[in-house]
Formats: C-alpha cells, structure tokens, sequence
C-alpha cells in the first residue's frame, strides 16, 4: 500500500495545513483585490505577504540567498521532514518537486539581487534544494502543466510501487509573477472579481501562489496523520488543442474510466480542478457525468486560493485529505447558480458527513488530464 | 520484457534514425533553417508545424523520423501509448521571448500565441494531437539526459495501463539543441524497420553515446 501522509501547506491563509484548513472552514478567502508592483492595474489574486515570509525564513536561513519560491518550498519541505522525521540522505527517498514557471521571476531584468540567474533553470533550482536538505538522490521535476501536482502524487505512488523509492515527498510550488499574470490576462482568462467555479456567472480564473508538501510513503507506521491510502491514479491526453480543454472531457473520462470504481457508495466528494473558465468547469461536468459519477458532489478550491499553477494539485490533495480525516464536505466557494449542462451537484455549504474515499482531478495546457482515487485503509 | 523498436537523434544539424545517418545539413546553419529543411526531408506536410515554438518543432520532427516506417502505433494502441519527455532547460528559450514582449512597459505586447508555448509539455500535446495519442504524459526537466529515470519510469506505466511508448529528450538552449526518442513497446513488434533492442538503462546510454 502507498499512503499519502504528513504534510504542509502555505498560501495568503497560513503557513500549516492545520491554519489552512482553518481558515477555509471560516469561508476565508486567499484571492483579494491587489495591486502589484509591475503593474498599476487592480488584479485579484491570493498572494504571499514578502515580509512575514522573510520573517519566517530567517529562523532556517538567510532570505537574501533564496528567491521567493525557494524560501516557500525550503519552510514546506523543512516541515514535513520534521514532523515525518523521514530522513533525506536514505538513498530510497527522494523529492519530486512539481512546478509550472519555477523561479521565472529572475528573466526579470530590472531585478537586481545577488542570486544567480542560473536558478531560472528547473533543475538548478531543485538542486538548491536538494543541497539544502542534503537529499541523496536528484530531485526529480514535473512540468506538465496544472496537473503537474496530482501527477506528481501518481508518480510517486508508482516509484514506490515499483521499489525505486520508499519515500517521496512530492512538492508543488509557483509564484505570482508579471510572466505569468499578463500572459493569463492576454488570453482573457483572468476575473476581476473572486472567481466562481461552476456558476453561471464565472468569467475566468484568479491566479493564487501557493507550496504545498506531502509526504508519500510505504511505510505504514507513517501513515498515522490520515490513515489514507492512494488506490489509482492516471493522466490522459485529450489530443484535441493545445490551450483548450476537449468540450467532450475525453481525456478527465479516460483517466476517471481507470480508476476502476466499483460502487459510488462510500465517496465523499469529487475535489475538481474547477478554474472557474468557461471551458475548463464545463468540461469537467461533462466528463463526471459521462464516467457516472453523478452521485458524488463536486467542489473547487479555486474559489479560495485561485489557481495556484504546479502548488494546485498537492494543496487540494492535502485539504481533501482534511476533509477526509474531519468527515466533513468542504463547500465550494464563488458557486450559487450551476452553470455548467453535465450533471453535477457543487457542494453549497460545508456538511458532516461519513465517507470512506475522494477524487482529485485535474486538467492543464497541453491537453494533459489526470484523475486520482484516495481511499481510508 | 520491454523492447526499443526505433529511435531517431537530432543533434549538429544531422538525423539519424536507428543509427544511420539519414538527413544532415551546413553545421553552420541556425536551428530553425535546419529543422525546416529537415522537414521538407521528410516529405512531411503538416501546416501547425509552421505554427509551433522551436522545442515543438524539434520535438516533433525527431518522433517523426522515428515513427516513419514503423506501424506499431496503430489505433488500438492509441489509448494505451504513452508520451514521456524530459529536456533540462524546459521552455526557458520562448519563455526569454516572451519575458522580452514584456519588458519595456511602452510597448508591452504579451501575446498568448507566445504564452501558451512556455510550457515544456505543450510538446507532448502538440505530439499527441499529430498522432491522436491519448495515453498517459510526463515531462521531466533533468540537468542531463537521464537514462535510469526514463527507463524506471517507462517501466512503472509499461507494467500498468500502457503497452508502448514514445520517450526521450528534446532539449534547446541557447548554446546548443538536441533530441533523441525511442519508441518503446512491451512485446516485440515484428516490423522490417524495427531494431529490437531490451529496454533498460545500458542499452538507451549506449544508444544515447553512439552517435
């Protein structure tokens, strides 16, 4: 068995799952009305507060030597060592570190700072933190788009099902960055307003920057925080367009085809990717409906911390794994009138309930589509 | 048993497909002069080519030499074959394009025909959308051409939901480019082209080395 464990997230919400969950059990929101830096133009996104970064960061390390996504993923990482007390040097573990644009921040020329250009590169920014940690093994980077995390979680369990690995810790991470932003808003897919996954009304997506960790183990007597195991997990390619979801959800149905659920009985709830585009929310109720699995309700976490990019997939793992431990339905935020033609329920309001199992999906740029299937043991 | 039954490598201007050196050009020659005369080499005429950043058009004309000839991507294996690629400088050069359109605020021209290229894995699509392959994806940035994780991971999903696979490396910096993919398969499929070789990690570095 391969259990999903000990874990971290850190968001605009909190610095610990455990404030994370909170905060979203209190309907708050990460994505605010901000103003950047690089830009005069008012955008909603959930961001990370740069000073009481700094300020955590400078009880491990000193901030001037780490870019903005190194200091998140060093904290997330460093948290989950500690509380896992797994050991990064083993020559069975290693860090799979899931990110769409990396340390993109640094093409910036009027960026000034006495941190290398060279960490642009992925795998120069992995070895920052593997030289960090002192890992044995390189790290191993995912790029694949939005499903990068939840693709990460489904390589891990298959390293380790294999043998290759013990212990994986799966890290996802991507700032807000001007690269990112205005090429979002060039595509005319970003809302001015907190974004509504599934309504009738949502217009786009709010980018949000997150690091979310989680440990991935073989080890039963790790497995205690939720007591949860991976049971499958696939992706899929919809072979139809490069930056558009496929309108059949062909690729979301091929993945959820293989997760090979028998009875929907026991599954608490769908945690979708839910972008809150037109296309993307509309997809995944298509592709829902044709799997049959209409009973199960769906929700969006986007509604609270945006799209979160590589962080994504990991972070709504984490908090379905909450809500899985808390026996409780997590209500989707932004959402009050379906607007989506495939049959399915959005979760409208936080409920108890007992459940045994989840899905996460998701679905990104490229085409690519990946659905997982997490169960108690 | 998993078995490589073609492969081609792109690198100095030159294609070699299983070995063999079937198409080359003036060393001197850029990248993109090179790889349009490469695809009118190959007789290919597929017009969104035209259209693709130069990491798709190099990823994309290297499985193209290793598929012509070689049938064993049939429609039944459409579901079941797998598109797994790692490069170590992911999109960095279109992502230098595209920071470029957005750095003089006076003429601030970010263009989503560039964005959507800033993506490694838009290869893989690109890939998959030529060849209606829908099976499972990975993109993998690495410093180097990594042997022991492709096939490790070739091997997780070859044991599971897929029966072949296009792998390999394609990868474009601004010194230098390079692309090699295999076509990976879990029975032998007899075909005159194919070279049947054992998938693992001596047999794809020696491969990778000898040309």
């Amino acid at each position: 068995m391969v259990f999903a464990s000990h874990n971290n997230i850190i968001s605009g919400l909190g610095f610990s799952t455990e404030e994370n969950y909170q905060a979203v059990l209190n309907s708050k929101l990460a994505v605010k009305k901000t103003t950047l830096p690089f830009s005069k133009e008012e955008f909603c996104l959930a961001t990370i507060d740069q000073t009481l970064l700094n300020n955590r960061f400078s009880n491990i390390d000193d901030p001037k030597h780490f870019t903005k996504l190194e200091q998140l993923s060093i904290l997330s990482i460093n948290e989950v060592i500690t509380n896992s007390g797994i050991n990064p040097s083993d020559e069975k573990t290693v860090l799979i570190y899931s990110t769409t644009k990396g340390n993109i921040d640094l093409l910036e020329k009027e960026k000034t700072s006495n941190i290398d250009k060279k960490r642009a590169y992925l795998f120069e920014f992995a070895n920052v933190l593997k030289s960090h940690f002192n890992f044995k093994n390189n790290p191993i980077v995912l790029s694949n788009a939005c499903i990068s995390g939840i693709l990460a979680i489904i390589i891990a369990k298959r390293f380790i099902e294999k043998g290759t690995y013990n212990h994986v810790i799966v890290c996802g991470g991507d700032i807000i960055s001007e690269f990112t932003l205005s090429g979002f808003k060039s595509f005319n897919a970003l809302s001015n307003e907190a974004c509504r996954p599934f309504d009738k009304a949502r217009v786009g997506i709010n980018l949000g920057e997150a690091v979310s960790s989680i440990l991935i183990t073989n080890h039963k007597s790790l497995s205690k925080p939720y007591e949860t195991q991976i049971i499958s997990g696939f992706s899929a390619n919809d072979a139809n367009h490069i930056s558009g979801p496929s309108r059949t959800g062909d690729g979301l149905l091929q993945c959820l085809n293989q997760l090979n659920i028998t009875s929907t009985n026991h599954i608490g709830f769908i945690s979708a990717h839910g972008t809150a585009t037109v296309f993307n929310d509309e997809m995944e109720s298509v592709a829902i409906e044709r799997a049959h699995l209409t009973d199960i309700p769906v929700n969006s976490l986007k509604g609270y911390y945006g799209h979160t990019l590589g962080a994504a997939g990991v972070l709504e793992t984490i908090l379905s794994l909450e809500s899985l431990k808390n026996q409780t339905l997590i209500s989707s935020a932004g959402f009050k009138n379906k607007g989506v033609t495939g049959k399915i329920s959005v979760i409208e309001q936080f409920e108890k309930k007992s459940f045994q199992s989840f899905i996460k999906t998701a679905a990104g740029f490229g085409g690519c589509n990946a659905a997982a299937f997490f169960s108690k043991i | 048993m998993n078995y490589i039954n073609s492969y081609a490598h792109i690198k100095n201007n030159s294609v070699y497909v299983n070995g063999e050196q079937v198409f080359t050009y003036d060393k001197n020659a850029t990248v993109n002069t090179f790889l349009s005369e490469a695809y009118h080499a190959i007789n290919l005429v597929y017009p969104k080519f035209h259209k693709m950043d130069t990491l798709c058009k190099l990823g994309l004309l290297c499985a193209e030499f290793a598929l012509q000839n070689n049938h064993f991507i049939n429609e039944h294996h459409l579901q079941k074959t797998a598109i797994i690629l790692s490069n170590s400088s992911s999109s960095l050069e279109t992502d230098k394009l595209y920071q470029h359109s957005i750095s003089d605020k006076n003429n601030y021209f970010p263009s989503p025909t560039i964005f959507v290229y800033t993506l490694p894995n838009i290869i893989i699509g690109e890939l998959a959308i030529k060849h209606k392959i829908t099976g499972e994806n990975a993109f993998f940035i690495t410093e180097k051409f990594d042997a022991n994780l492709l096939v490790d991971y070739c091997e997780t999903i070859l044991n599971h939901n897929a029966t072949s696979a296009i792998c390999g490396w394609v990868e474009l910096n601004e010194n230098s480019y390079e692309a090699i993919i295999f076509l990976v398969e879990k029975k032998y499929h007899p075909d005159k082209n194919s070279i049947f070789k054992p998938l693992n990690q001596q047999i794809v570095t020696q491969i990778y080395n000898q040309t």
